[in-house]
């Protein structure tokens, strides 16, 4: 698309949509929102980017193979529910730090598990589009 | 003993990252491992007397009565030594069988993964994580059987090896959870304690049924023991350690281990008696018609698998100590020659039993492990052989009325493996050298070193059995027996019937040796029986089976869009119809209908007015955008409704939805085609069905007075359990998180297979 209007919008949209997605993200144990939600929204964010600018351009702005992100996304969900094993408790238990951080609020093992999932749905997400739109 | 346990698994995790910087060296520091773990389990020995046992407990999902808990008694120790034990070997061995391997990395990854599931399996005492393990033995072993993943042959041996130990392993999940309820625990020492009751209560006979599919499928009892055979494509390290020693014992180590639960019924012990006695001379006679060496292997392999099953079902103290010794015993030489007959493919490049001969002039060493195995499969005194072969022959000619029967059968199958182990074990070795096999040499000793370790220990146990009495036999007889009888190991048990046997073996054996030659035209005898062997049945069946699913997946699945939508609708809407038609009575509580905002009105005009226009619009990109009108509106109404996670989920879902279209319709050609008005009307109506019943079937649903207990459970402890407010996501990343990880990897699955359709071009014209 060839909209000079649109391409402009996208730069400024890019940044403030993966923000909205990240605040999504961390809002999520407290108020509506979580890693599925959050990962949708940045991978539309990237998802409009390419629209406007081409596929090149938005795979140069991530770096890396969005496919990459589906096992490190699991990778952490997994680690969330070793973590427990290694104080003795059962898969999965929750943990949590005692005192609440800055901004963040209390963390626990259920971030890293969202985030986990936050990284895989932009993974697959992204993956699925990218390479649709390479091959159509 | 977790890291025991799961070390393998950790190993075979890291193998791949670390394999390229250490090339040359990672054989060396890979069989470190289960030497290391062989030495750990040595060190209980002393710890493990009569009957005793020690437990190791981690927790896991202690909600379902499900956790990691090992149990060390004698059965579990024996078998984890010998996993060790024969593992260490077999991995040294491989760093020179399979040396300069190209993917020589990957395979120590799935020997170690393997030796780790292996190790799960005997020393689970939970029923549950047993069959985890045991299932990963099952997907070990097929990456293990198609190694060589170029060799047709080599696929399809191991796809029928994880079909039949697959199946058999979802057969014996179902034995598993009628005991565990039957008997009320998963953990196999609680559930001793109810013995009697699983042996009365109804379900008994469905749970040694099912037990015994899946031990006989593992175990290669007849009629699933064609697998077996197939297996042999695999490299010989593998043969060796899977296919002889270790998992195909696994149903062995079951039975033995059910044997104080279930055992000791009417139907345990003649099942057990008359498959085995079917598969052990089955088998017998059918590796005397092979020449192959390692087809011989593999048929002596089944006998001697039927052999032990068909002790555990004679069950008699005297039976089930034959077992325990024959267990090791057969371990001890068939690995060898397992190892052996590596050698001489190696060597010489054919395993044609029928030519090879000779060899102990070019690789003495080998040759001598050779005689000495086979001379223990035989079972001629001083050989640990011979002491299982008497303990064997005494508990049969104990039986009575049976007696007679049993002893000749067992006899008769002693005299078939005596010929299939010389064959294997010394007509390699003996006569003239043949001129094509003259450049032959002895292998590097990191390859005859290991047979002959195990030929030595045949010698050592048949000469002191006392070395083994009281430190491991004993303990490995009172778990499996579950008494307390001291036993008594002794090479010389005078003139007895047993020893008249045993000569007579021994005589008839070597008669036959003598006389008969493995001939490629004995081996066509047998062909023309092949079409009503299991194996051609289950052949035949499998094709049927996948004819009949190409068929069906070509009706429903014809590559329409339309058409799968249209099946899916009109199957629903048949199902609602004919509850609906059966009898609900239809009924609209207006009471419980919140009243009608104006708002409300709004945007189901406008849904209206966007179906409408997506159904009547010419272009492909005004349809589209319509669509996702309707979505939008959608997430209106969940807003209204106070559901504000659903309501981002289904707007980000639907944007999704409406840019993936406008990808792949912008560059299409415009709409030139139309489908009929007969077809439009068609699927009309059929919409106009399906809309109105699932509206009926919404409306039902208030009929029902709703639960409110678990959303109120959710909603009280949300914050108490898992510190935080929105119960939603609550439930999806601590009450529920094990499904929201299973959810993550569909998703994950999904998208590789959308990147692999779309990249992976089968298309030969394309790509020139």
């Amino acid at each position: 698309m060839k909209s000079l209007l649109f391409k402009t919008a996208s730069d400024y949209l890019l940044p403030l949509l993966l923000l909205f997605s990240v605040f999504m993200l961390l809002r999520g144990h407290y108020e509506p929102g979580g890693g599925f939600v959050g990962g949708l929204m940045a991978a539309i964010a990237f998802l409009i980017h390419s629209f406007a600018h081409g596929l090149k351009e938005t795979r140069n702005i991530i770096r890396i193979n969005p496919g990459m992100l589906m096992p490190i996304g699991l990778l952490l969900t997994l680690l969330a529910g070793i973590a427990p094993w290694l104080i003795g408790q059962p898969f999965l238990t929750g943990l949590w730090f005692e005192e609440p951080f800055r901004f963040v609020g209390v963390v626990g093992t259920a971030l890293l598990f969202d985030i986990g999932v936050y990284l895989v749905v932009i993974g697959a997400t992204l993956t699925i589009m990218f390479s649709i739109t390479e091959t159509v | 003993m977790i890291l025991a346990v799961l070390s393998g698994f950790i190993f075979a995790a890291l193998v791949p990252f670390f394999s390229k910087f250490f090339k040359r060296t990672i054989p060396f520091v890979l069989c470190a491992l289960p030497i290391l773990l062989f030495i750990y389990f040595i060190s209980f020995l002393n710890q493990i007397e009569l009957g005793s046992y020690l437990m190791f407990s981690y927790s896991w999902v202690p909600s379902l009565g499900i956790d990691l808990d090992f149990r060390l008694d004698g059965l579990s120790i024996l078998f984890a030594l010998m996993i060790t034990g024969i593992g260490s070997l077999v991995f040294l061995y491989t760093a020179n069988y399979l040396k300069g391997h190209q993917y020589l990395d990957r395979f120590y990854g799935y020997l170690s993964m393997f030796m780790a599931s292996m190790l799960g399996v005997v020393l689970s005492d939970n029923l549950m994580t047993m069959f985890v393990f045991w299932e990963l033995t099952s997907i070990s072993s097929f990456f293990l059987i198609g190694f060589n993943n170029e060799d047709a042959a080599s696929r399809k041996s191991a796809l029928t090896a994880l079909g039949i130990t697959g199946l058999g392993g979802l057969v014996l999940l179902a034995g598993i959870v009628i005991l565990a309820s039957v008997g009320n625990s998963y953990s196999f020492t609680e559930l001793l304690g109810s013995s009697d009751v699983i042996k009365s209560s109804s379900s008994y006979h469905w749970i040694i049924g099912l037990v015994f599919v899946g031990a006989f499928t593992k175990s290669a009892q007849f009629p699933f023991h064609f697998w077996l055979p197939g297996a042999m494509k695999a490299p010989t390290p593998v043969s060796t350690y899977l296919h002889s020693a270790t998992m195909v014992k696994a149903g062995i180590y079951l039975l033995a281990r059910f044997t104080p639960l279930l055992g000791d019924t009417y139907w345990w012990n003649g099942t057990l008696v008359t498959i085995g006695a079917i598969t052990m001379i089955y088998a017998a006679i059918h590796s005397l018609f092979r020449v192959d060496l390692k087809s011989i292997l593999a048929y002596s392999t089944i006998s001697a698998l039927g052999i032990l099953v068909f002790l555990i079902g004679i069950g008699t103290e005297k039976a089930l100590l034959g077992a325990a010794i024959f267990i090791l015993a057969h371990a001890l030489y068939k690995a060898a020659l397992f190892l052996i007959t590596g050698i001489i493919d190696h060597e010489t490049g054919s395993r044609d039993a029928s030519k090879l001969a000779g060899l102990q002039k070019v690789m003495m060493p080998v040759a001598i492990a050779g005689f000495i195995a086979a001379l223990s499969s035989a079972g001629v005194p001083l050989l640990i052989g011979f002491i299982s072969k008497e303990v064997m022959y005494e508990a049969t000619l104990q039986l009575g009325q049976w007696a007679i029967i049993l002893t000749i059968l067992i006899v008769l199958t002693k005299i078939f493996l005596f010929v299939a182990g010389f064959w294997a074990g010394i007509k390699p070795f003996t006569g003239p050298l043949p001129k094509e096999f003259q450049k032959a040499h002895l292998p590097s000793a990191l390859l005859w070193v290991p047979p002959l370790l195990l030929s030595v220990l045949s010698v050592v146990f048949g000469v002191f059995p006392g070395l083994l009495e009281k430190s491991l036999i004993q303990s490995v007889f009172s778990s499996i027996s579950g008494s307390a009888t001291i036993i008594d190991l002794k090479l010389w048990h005078g003139f007895n019937t047993a020893l008249m046997l045993s000569i007579l073996t021994l005589v008839v054996g070597f008669a036959i040796y003598w006389f008969l030659q493995p001939s490629e035209k004995n081996f066509q005898k047998t062909i023309r029986f092949e079409r009503i062997s299991p194996e051609a049945l289950t052949r035949d069946f499998g094709n049927i089976f996948s004819w009949f699913a190409g068929f069906w997946t070509r009706f429903f699945q014809n590559g329409y869009l339309r058409n799968y939508v249209i099946t899916i609708l009109a199957f629903l809407t048949f199902l609602m119809a004919y509850r609906i038609f059966i009898g609900v009575k239809i009924h609209i509580d207006w009471d419980q209908i919140s009243t009608v905002t104006p708002s409300e009105i709004i945007v189901v005009t406008l849904m209206i007015i966007s179906i409408f226009i997506a159904i009547f619009s010419k272009s492909r990109t005004t349809s589209i955008v319509a669509l996702g009108v309707v979505g939008f509106a959608n997430c209106l109404f969940f807003l209204f409704y106070s559901a504000p996670d659903l309501a981002m989920t289904q707007f980000s879902i639907d944007t999704l939805t409406v840019l993936l279209f406008m990808l792949i319709l912008f560059r299409l050609p415009k709409n030139k085609t139309y489908s009929s008005k007969t077809i439009r009307i068609r699927d009309g109506v059929l919409s106009l069905i399906f809309g109105t019943l699932v509206a009926i079937l919404v409306l039902e649903v208030f009929e029902y007075p709703s639960s409110t207990d678990i959303s109120k459970f959710y909603a009280d402890n949300a914050y108490v359990l898992a510190k935080g407010r929105n119960v939603v996501n609550i439930i999806l990343v601590d009450y529920r998180a094990s499904d929201t990880i299973v959810e993550t990897v569909v998703l994950v699955i999904a998208a590789i297979g959308v990147y692999s359709l779309m990249k992976l071009d089968l298309n030969p014209i394309k790509k020139n």
